[in-house]
């Protein structure tokens, strides 16, 4: 039987760990699968190459999925997310400037969100009074969890990001190097720049994603609706595939070996110590400092967390709907929801009908309760800022 | 069957794939267009291609940095960037509710213009448009892009193969150079020898010549 072929997308990130691992390791051909997988340098160029089917699927930003179904800021595709790559993995990064700013602002420890957050609004206000320039915050894409964390937490201290602040997408690549020439102060993104920043001298990381928001749908594996509904066996198949990868990388026997397949230079390319620190969840939070670990800085599918719950989608829509990117419409929630697939994991996974998640499990370090069924009143109740 | 699925509205109505019978492409030389692309010879390709083509106010951008504060500056009606460029992300922006945005600016992609996309997208270009502007006015611009890059592409190809004979020619003139001098022959003869054991071998003659240039090397 000649195995069936399929071209998946990704960006060098450390959590396209299941992919990765998926191909490399051997699962997807024991699924008859043979994966190529392309590496790209933009989401844009995954969304795009995947709504016009030059992918089968894609490792994807869990808001893009859901905004290209909903035809926000970009041409309407449906896509689907029947797998969640993984929860968290970013962190917040500032210049060493910063930091001595916020901790000269800060009313208690800078490891509390609401801290930094309320020391955020001082720095921004002296700086106003003074006449300078507005901070400037790095982020990956408008429809990330990079872009909302980062809102998120300085929301909570008084900061109006859109007023207050300047928020500019940057390609991850290019963090550092904006963030040692100054010209951002800090920013939002994933692993490894954070640590690459670090290992530097010329960040610091003020915060995991994790502090901020406990666990946050990150990455997704997306697939057009059309194409899971004509390849629905192919897609079961790739779940298992990726499913397999992902119990092999979470086996702490596994550590050095997925570090090192990720560091390759046609995977990310970067130390495979760093990436193995990434796994761990072990990270410096400053030069020459001793690493703080965090079990869940990035949770790769551990605990169910692979099972994509449409409450998930549901908070991202919201997220989107609290900045203004679009506009609350039960239709939209209900097509968002619809994104995220626990029926076809359940189905491909042999796990069995379970029930959806339905209670607040994001561990969001201020605001109020998640209530998918009332995002008007979540949204609201953030205080205006 | 991708654009099909892709594209529901065109399965629904039958609408055809192709633009053949729509409103003729209209060149319009007022149009100020921005490229954005690190590779410097592709876009001065593509910058010639359109002024030949009568794009008059043409401008290129080889660095990224304050990339969106630039177009900002120049304010163009069409951004055209190449799709190894990491800084597409930075344009997703323009997209974005913003009080810093001037000009509201749409991605030229119209559910109608599916094989139009495929095409510039093979080619590896991404073309966005400010919003409103009609796309029979584009068509023509998107037309050249992907002759252009196609065209670079294949330049580099050819470059690529010219270096790669030019480096063959070099190691069969030593190889030829280390048989004469060994076994006391002329210079057809050598080439002769290297051609009749390529040909037994079954092997390319640069092939033999470098096992020849190794083995003298390893023999020094």
């Amino acid at each position: 039987m000649s195995a069936d072929r399929l071209r998946i997308g990704f960006i060098p990130l450390a959590d396209a760990a299941a992919l990765i691992v998926a191909v490399d390791k051997g699962f997807a051909a024991q699924e008859g699968l043979a994966i190529d997988l392309v590496r790209e340098v933009s989401w844009s160029n995954v969304r795009d190459k995947l709504n016009i089917g030059l992918f089968d699927a894609a490792h994807l930003l869990a808001p893009v999925a859901i905004a290209s179904s909903l035809g926000i800021g970009h041409v309407k595709v449906p896509l689907l997310a029947p797998f969640v790559l993984n929860c968290n993995g970013n962190a917040i990064t500032v210049s060493p400037a910063l930091y001595e700013a916020l901790a000269a602002s800060a009313d208690g420890t800078l490891h509390d969100p609401n801290v930094s957050a309320r020391a955020l609004a001082g720095v921004v206000r002296r700086r106003r009074e003074r006449g300078d320039a507005p901070l400037v915050f790095g982020m990956t894409f408008p429809f990330s969890a990079h872009n909302y964390l980062l809102r998120f937490w300085m929301a909570a201290g008084g900061v109006d990001p859109d007023e207050d602040v300047a928020l500019v997408v940057l390609p991850p690549p290019y963090m550092v190097d904006s963030l040692s020439s100054r010209q951002v102060d800090g920013f939002c993104v994933g692993a490894p720049w954070n640590s690459v920043a670090v290992e530097l001298g010329v960040g610091t990381i003020l915060h995991f994603g994790c502090d901020v928001v406990a666990r946050a749908p990150e990455k997704v594996l997306a697939v057009r609706a059309a194409w899971a509904a004509n390849r629905a066996d192919t897609l079961a198949r790739l779940l298992r595939a990726i499913s397999s990868a992902v119990a092999f990388i979470n086996d702490p026997a596994h550590l050095d070996e997925v570090a090192m397949l990720l560091a390759a230079p046609r995977h990310l390319d970067v130390s495979a110590a760093l990436i193995r620190a990434t796994l761990e969840g072990r990270l410096r939070t400053k030069l020459g400092g001793s690493p703080r670990t965090a079990p869940d800085y990035l949770v790769l599918g551990r605990d169910d967390a692979a099972r994509p719950e449409p409450i998930d989608a549901a908070w991202l829509y919201a997220q989107m709907v609290r900045w203004r990117q679009t506009a609350l419409s039960a239709d939209a929630l209900a097509t968002a929801k619809a994104c995220f697939r626990p029926d076809l994991y359940d189905a491909a996974l042999g796990s069995g009908v379970k029930p959806d998640r339905a209670a607040d499990a994001f561990g969001a370090f201020a605001g109020p309760a998640f209530d998918a069924d009332d995002i008007s009143g979540y949204v609201a109740a953030f205080k205006a800022p | 069957m991708t654009i099909r699925e892709t594209y529901p509205a065109l399965t629904r109505d039958h609408r055809p794939l192709f633009t053949g019978h729509r409103a003729t492409p209209q060149m319009d030389p007022a149009l100020k267009i921005v490229i954005v692309d690190e590779n410097p010879v592709r876009a001065a390709i593509l910058a010639d291609g359109l002024r030949e083509g009568g794009y008059a106010r043409v401008t290129r951008i080889e660095e990224m940095t304050n990339l969106l504060a630039r177009i900002y500056t120049l304010d163009p009606d069409v951004i055209l960037i190449d799709l190894e460029n990491p800084s597409r992300d930075v344009l997703a922006q323009m997209f974005q509710v913003s009080r810093a945005v001037k000009r509201p600016v749409a991605m030229f992609v119209d559910q109608s213009d599916a094989a139009a996309i495929e095409a510039a997208v093979d080619a590896g270009v991404s073309a966005y448009i400010v919003d409103g502007l009609k796309k029979e006015r584009i068509k023509p611009i998107l037309d050249l892009c992907v002759s252009r890059f196609n065209a670079f592409a294949r330049l580099q190809d050819e470059l690529e193969r010219t270096q790669n004979a030019l480096s063959e020619r070099k190691t069969i003139d030593r190889a030829k150079g280390i048989l004469m001098k060994a076994r006391n022959i002329g210079e057809a003869d050598a080439y002769a020898l290297l051609r009749k054991t390529a040909m037994n071998e079954n092997k390319k003659i640069a092939e033999v010549a470098q096992a020849v240039v190794t083995a003298a090397e390893l023999l020094k």
